[in-house]
């Protein structure tokens, strides 16, 4: 093609990574030109097998992003569809192009919607930046995955990370996770929300919440964005309190909207503002998540807690979900699939404790056949709020599969 | 290679050249079918009159060893992969005879490793005329180029016992490298410097090839004890500095995936053993030393202790991880075929229930019997499979050579053959319609295990009703294909090969499984 015609004017971009190490992801280097169509250049470790699938989807996401003229570049590492229109649309928003143009890969069936009660034990964590990481992670059947656009992305990349988690939420097959959502602290926030509410996903963290005004203005701009899409499921909430001044507002914050669904604390930041050092055994946090907890609880939403750092320690993990479970939580986070299934022990009811509730269970169920209104058992009377706890405990470790 | 090659169909349908190298090929004709007739190869008559009374036969140096075996132009040299990639004797050997000045010979390895990519230029300057044994990177590529003058010939362990021992191949000359040897020839693997464990891929050569070279850095005071090469069948023993880069000869520790995914498709395999009722009081098994195997042990064996469940024996490649199997009293018996390890090293020098083994027990198909077709279970990988069960080991999907048989083939005679693999590497789904080169017929593979689920071969109803009712996601192989090929975005583009067969993969029996293609 000829390149005595172009350039004079052009405007470029780069999106994406190559190399070595790099796998799952592409790099795009998108050049706009005034003339002289499409030059697309391909470079794929998977070549011959969908290089031609791969020039013909760039074709198709250029199209759709109204580029006519253009000299583009593209190194694969082996990426899937979602994560080659991304990088493609990214490069070329970077170069000015296409803004307010979007390509969307094929929509996977959405799962039905998430119900603000849900069990919430285990969130996995999974940078926004880092494409390889997606396609198995339901396979370590978390109850929840986090896309994440804040600390695990590069400032420099939140542009070209909310756009791969959108196509994301629209392409991967989660399986049976609430697919969740980390947005950056407010305002950059509503950047995000605004690329990636329209694929519904099921629940938006909010970072660094200190007013319940924050939650409310994020639930504003996700009912817009709803609205505006025709998308009725709800998209819940979830604040992260990681502040003195959060916790001190955890309350308001916590009945800041309807659409709350949890309160979850982010440890790091919250012993960095009281400048003291996070420990293992977190004592110097014990009065924040207690704070939080009752807070929730007082609100009618779970307390979720925060994440423990350090995947090679599987017994501290266990120590840590245990007592948090002792507290009130009603999970955590966790940045790595080796640490679900101990996350998920830790918050299982004991076979004693079952069996225990079963029996007031069936106790309360006997008296509200014969119409009595005071359950016992054996000898013992059973005052309505343990009936309560025994009911939730059953519903619970039913959705664990503790109990079928 | 020059003229066209004449193909047949096998009873696989794959097309194989009827002729290798000037020798004519039997196609395979199914699993079990080929009947050998006749009787095994035999090395000269040789009398203790022509060797040296007091039994020291060491010679200055390898050239002039050599030069007395009477090495000349067209001859079959071989050598051994015990030392794997750190292995020094081979090139050594080659380019000795390059200084003797002689043409064409065919190298005859056990298997090759990168760095013995020097083959290549002892290939261009006319020294090697082909290479009959495993090839892969550089030299895989050079083969696979069409590069080579003769046809590449792929043989499994045991299918390289087979050969030998059948006359198939005659090895004129073995050089074999000895962590440990007396100048009477007896030689161990065991001890030494660059101790690797077993010798096992040399019996066959130490017993059937017309001249035998040992080549030590550690010479010892007959008796070298034990001996797994009889010196009685050894004519020369070279000294030297250095056989091998320990660092490279075994790995000072042998690491277990730490991938989420490939330890999901590690605990699905043990957990299916279990399932199965497989796992059981004096059960065995086999698996390697790649990093889903590793890690496939380990979950084993919590659910050995979990249960309370003891092996009788399990087959190595060993590594720490069956040595610690055996010292917690899990197993009776390590039968080891190559050490992957230190601690595998270890243990077989000082523990008498650690075992070495040779192609000759473990892998030969023609003999009484092996040990391969008694163990229980064997954990594989393989790089492509397909819908019918067929597998690829040999070949990446895009035609060029990548591993070599090794004991795959041999292991697949095993009570229940699993492949354990990822359902698709860097978007290149691993179920195919067809592999690009087969290695191992559908029938001999019980089950695929994937992070996405668990495929049984129809065939096996038993293993099937075994496992019904477990919580184990067993689905159609069909149902993971598809499901991989949409995640991937539609099927893989078939890569053109080439018309021109560059070499063959040999079933264990001899006949000929199916071609490799130069690639265009």
């Amino acid at each position: 093609m000829s390149s005595g015609v172009d350039t004079t004017s052009s405007r470029s971009g780069q999106a994406g990574h190559w190399g070595k190490e790099v796998r799952s992801d592409l790099h795009v280097a998108f050049e706009a030109r005034d003339s002289g169509g499409l030059e697309i250049s391909l470079e794929s470790r998977v070549a011959p097998y969908y290089g031609t699938a791969i020039l013909e989807q760039a074709r198709e996401v250029l199209a759709e992003l109204g580029v006519k003229n253009a000299r583009v570049a593209i190194h694969d590492e082996g990426a899937l569809p979602y994560t080659v229109g991304a990088r493609i649309e990214a490069a070329a928003r970077r170069a000015g192009i296409g803004l307010g143009k979007r390509w969307l890969p094929e929509q996977h069936p959405l799962p039905g919607p998430s119900a603000k009660e849900r069990l919430r034990r285990s969130r996995l964590y999974l940078p926004g930046s880092e494409p390889k990481y997606y396609i198995n992670a339901s396979l370590h059947a978390p109850d929840a995955v986090i896309l994440d656009l804040e600390d695990s992305v590069h400032r420099d990349e939140k542009d070209a990370a909310r756009i791969l988690v959108r196509n994301t939420l629209r392409a991967v097959d989660f399986g049976a996770c609430e697919r969740m959502v980390r947005i950056n602290q407010l305002p950059l926030g509503l950047e995000d929300l605004a690329e990636v509410v329209g694929e519904s996903p099921d629940l938006i963290l909010i970072p660094k919440v200190e007013r319940p005004e924050q939650v409310v203005e994020a639930d504003r701009m996700i009912s817009e964005i709803k609205s505006r899409n025709g998308i009725i499921r709800p998209v819940w909430i979830m604040p992260i309190l990681e502040s003195a001044l959060g916790i001190e507002n955890a309350a308001s914050i916590a009945a800041a909207s309807e659409n709350v669904a949890a309160l979850t604390i982010g440890l790091e930041d919250y012993t960095a503002d009281l400048g003291v050092a996070k420990t293992v055994e977190g004592r110097e946090s014990q009065y924040a998540r207690a704070r939080l907890v009752n807070a929730a609880r007082a609100a009618g939403v779970q307390a979720i807690d925060s994440v423990f750092g350090d995947i090679g320690d599987m017994d501290g993990l266990k120590r840590w979900g245990e007592a948090s479970r002792a507290m009130g939580f009603e999970g955590m986070a966790c940045i790595h699939p080796g640490q679900i299934r101990v996350i998920h022990d830790a918050f299982r009811p004991s076979p004693a404790e079952i069996e225990k509730a079963q029996k007031i269970v069936a106790a309360f169920e006997e008296a509200q056949t014969k119409g009595l209104a005071v359950v016992s058992l054996g000898s013992k009377m059973i005052d309505p709020p343990v009936v309560q706890r025994a009911l939730k405990l059953v519903d619970r470790a039913k959705a664990m599969g503790a109990i079928s | 290679m020059s003229g066209r090659v004449e193909l047949a169909h096998n009873a696989l349908g794959r097309a194989v050249p009827t002729m290798v190298n000037g020798k004519p090929q039997i196609p395979f004709l199914g699993v079990g079918k080929f009947q050998p007739r006749g009787r095994k190869a035999a090395p000269p008559i040789c009398s203790t009159k022509d060797y040296p009374d007091n039994g020291d036969k060491r010679i200055a140096n390898l050239e002039t060893a050599l030069r007395k075996c009477g090495l000349r132009d067209g001859m079959v040299i071989s050598n051994h992969h015990h030392l794997r990639d750190g292995d020094k004797v081979a090139l050594m050997a080659l380019e000795a005879a390059a200084r003797i000045g002689v043409k064409d010979l065919m190298w005859f390895p056990s298997a090759s490793f990168p760095s013995q990519k020097g083959a290549i230029e002892l290939m261009e300057k006319g020294v090697i005329h082909h290479i009959e044994g495993s090839m892969n990177g550089p030299l895989g590529d050079y083969c696979t180029q069409g590069k080579m003058r003769g046809m590449g010939v792929l043989r499994s362990h045991g299918g390289r016992y087979q050969a030998i021992q059948d006359g198939e191949v005659h090895v004129d000359i073995a050089v074999i490298a000895a962590p440990t040897a007396d100048f009477f020839g007896n030689a161990d693997g065991s001890h030494g410097k660059s101790a690797c464990g077993s010798l096992g891929f040399a019996l066959a050569d130490s017993t059937y090839a017309d001249r035998v070279i040992v080549v030590t850095d550690n010479l010892v005071s007959f008796p070298c004890v034990p001996w797994q090469i009889q010196g009685n069948n050894v004519d020369y023993v070279v000294e030297v500095e250095s056989i091998g880069d320990p660092a490279k000869i075994v790995s000072g520790t042998t690491q277990i995936t730490r991938s989420p995914d490939r330890l999901r498709i590690a605990e699905l395999v043990a957990s299916f053993l279990r399932a199965a009722g497989i796992m059981k009081n004096g059960f065995s098994f086999q698996a390697g030393a790649g990093g889903i195997a590793l890690a496939f042990v380990q979950y084993l064996k919590q659910m050995m202790k979990e249960d309370g469940v003891k092996a009788r024996f399990v087959r190595g490649g060993s590594t720490k991880f069956l040595v610690e199997l055996l010292q917690e009293g899990l197993t009776d018996y390590i039968l080891d075929g190559q050490t992957f390890d230190l601690d595998g090293v270890k243990s077989m020098a000082n523990d008498p229930r650690h075992v070495a083994t040779s192609p000759f027990t473990s892998y030969n198909y023609h003999g009484k019997g092996n040990f391969a077709s008694l163990v229980d279970a064997v954990v594989l990988g393989a790089t492509e499979v397909d819908v019918n069960f067929n597998a690829n080991v040999v070949t990446h999907s895009d035609g060029r050579l990548l591993h070599g048989i090794g004991g795959w083939q041999n292991c697949l005679f095993s009570g229940c053959t699993i492949l354990a693999l990822p359902s698709f590497r860097d978007r290149i789904p691993v179920i195919v319609d067809e592999v690009t080169t087969l290695t191992g017929p559908g029938e001999m593979i019980d089950v695929i295990v994937t992070e996405r689920g668990i495929a049984i071969n129809p065939r096996r109803t038993d293993l099937l009703d075994a496992v019904k009712g477990s919580k184990l996601p067993v689905r159609p192989i069909q149902d993971i294909k598809v499901e991989v090929e949409k995640i991937c975005g539609g099927k893989p583009a078939r890569p053109k090969l080439g018309d021109r067969p560059c070499a063959v993969v040999k079933w264990v029996d001899g006949t000929v499984l199916d071609t490799v293609w130069q690639v265009s």
